[in-house]
């Protein structure tokens, strides 16, 4: 299986190829448009800002390609958040394929800190699980480090309640995406990657 | 819920862990990477790993270390110790880390907090705080592993580091630390209740009631402690169950222990 990780200015990328070969994959870290195309996965990680991630991607013309992919997509993070709509953070047009605004938390409390970091719980609707998510039990714990969320929509696969209950991931056909980390999130996250490689 | 942080502390000297006792005497307490592998399966929720190594050569076998525990650890760690400039951060996030603590440095140059936060995001600059209280009650900061007092006050120093962009403090009571009674609770909740960044306690831990008392008393968002852990002392599945049954949130995992009989659940209320 060919496993590609979007190679652009967002950091952190280390951490999601130290996970896939813990899990005995091999990825490669690629902008190149036909490999991307050709992989059977693609995970579109990273930390970062909004403005500056769009305006890379844009420019390397990755936006156009990360919009034409048919085989299962990852996004984590920062990749959640620019497969949505529109972001606040820099008020950002994104790639769309979640019709969905990513927003900034406001406090309400002194106890609400921004950002949201740490571990926090999943919690599932009634409907059908998410392949992505299989096996992974209401209110396991998952690590976060977030300012911004995507909040509850129709493609909503798990939510997390901070200062209110946001999207933790999200399923719209070959598109998936988590806010929080898998990579950090120990055997939780571990079957949660593993989970995607073996849709 | 977003839980409360167990964090064990690893000191690395030559590429072992070693623990000071109130920051002299240093013991040894096994291999690095193990023991991270360890401390994560067993449900720690973050690692700390401290470099006090002071030569060149021992910089480069510490980085070498990171490389190993990001390869081998499934949740984040943060490194710390002997880190002056820019590019020691980027080496060290470079070799797989997901945040740093800055100590000496920023009090020393407090600009390098804005540099980092500027380059890298609030989240992986950590800034932790030696403090020593006095008779007169003041905190005071420390330098160079608290040997050496500054003139800066530790609450001051604490909202100054979060105006600079710190994503989180992690503070050392010198009174404390290695003493096994307890976190200083009264200045932890003092700093809790009025930033708006987490609060790492670090210094004190001796017992399971010292762990409750940090989060219930004290406010922190995490507690940090090292020999307890070492040396067996204290179990961190058994420290989150107990946590869990005194009402604070804490992440289970799978090799958590399974819920003691409804006939030993404590009579308060628990939600």
């Amino acid at each position: 299986m060919k496993v590609a990780v979007v190679k652009y200015n967002a950091g952190n990328i280390r951490s999601v190829i130290n996970a896939l070969r813990r899990l005995g994959v091999e990825p490669v870290l690629t902008d190149d448009a036909d490999e991307l195309r050709g992989a059977d996965r693609v995970l579109f990680p990273g930390q970062g800002e909004a403005r500056q991630a769009m305006t890379y991607l844009r420019h390397h013309h990755l936006d156009e390609v990360l919009r034409s992919l048919t085989q299962p997509v990852l996004g984590i993070c920062i990749g959640q958040q620019l497969l949505c709509s529109h972001s606040e953070e820099g008020d950002t047009p994104c790639l769309g394929i979640f019709p969905a605004v990513v927003r900034r938390f406001q406090p309400r409390r002194h106890e609400d800190k921004v950002p949201h970091m740490g571990w926090n719980s999943l919690h599932f609707g009634e409907g059908a699980r998410s392949p992505l998510l299989r096996g992974i039990a209401e209110e396991a714990y998952v690590y976060f480090v977030h300012s911004y969320y995507v909040p509850l929509c129709a493609h909503t696969a798990a939510t997390t309640d901070y200062i209110l209950p946001f999207s933790a991931a999200l399923c719209r056909d070959n598109f998936m995406a988590t806010q929080f980390h898998p990579e950090k999130s120990g055997d939780v996250g571990e079957r949660i990657i593993q989970n995607f490689l073996d849709l | 819920m977003l839980a409360k942080r167990i964090i064990p502390c690893l000191d690395i000297k030559d590429g072992q862990t070693v623990k000071g006792i109130n920051f002299v005497n240093l013991r040894q307490a096994g291999d690095p990477v193990a023991l991270g592998k360890a401390y994560s399966q067993q449900g720690a929720d973050e690692l700390v790993y401290l470099d006090i190594t002071a030569s060149h050569e021992g910089r480069k076998t510490f980085t070498d270390l990171v490389g190993r525990v990001a390869q081998e650890i499934s949740i984040p760690f943060t490194v710390g110790g002997g880190i002056g400039a820019l590019a020691d951060v980027e080496r060290l996030l470079t070799a797989g880390a997901d945040k740093v603590s800055v100590n000496s440095a920023a009090l020393r140059r407090p600009e390098l907090i804005d540099e980092i936060s500027g380059h890298f995001g609030s989240q992986v600059c950590v800034v932790a705080i030696d403090a020593r209280q006095g008779d007169d009650g003041r905190w005071t900061c420390y330098l160079n592993g608290g040997r050496i007092p500054t003139d800066r006050d530790l609450f001051a120093w604490a909202h100054e580091v979060q105006e600079r962009g710190a994503g989180e403090i992690l503070f050392t009571s010198m009174n404390h630390d290695g003493v096994k009674g307890g976190f200083a609770n009264e200045a932890l909740r003092r700093l809790a209740d009025t930033l708006t960044i987490p609060v790492i306690a670090s210094g004190g831990a001796g017992c399971r009631d010292h762990f409750r008392d940090v989060f219930a008393l004290g406010h922190a968002d995490a507690a940090l402690a090292a020999s307890v852990f070492h040396f067996g002392e204290i179990a961190i599945p058994d420290l989150k169950v107990f946590l869990r049954d005194e009402g604070i949130p804490v992440r289970l995992t799978a090799t958590t222990p399974t819920p003691p009989p409804a006939t030993n659940t404590p009579t308060h209320i628990r939600q």
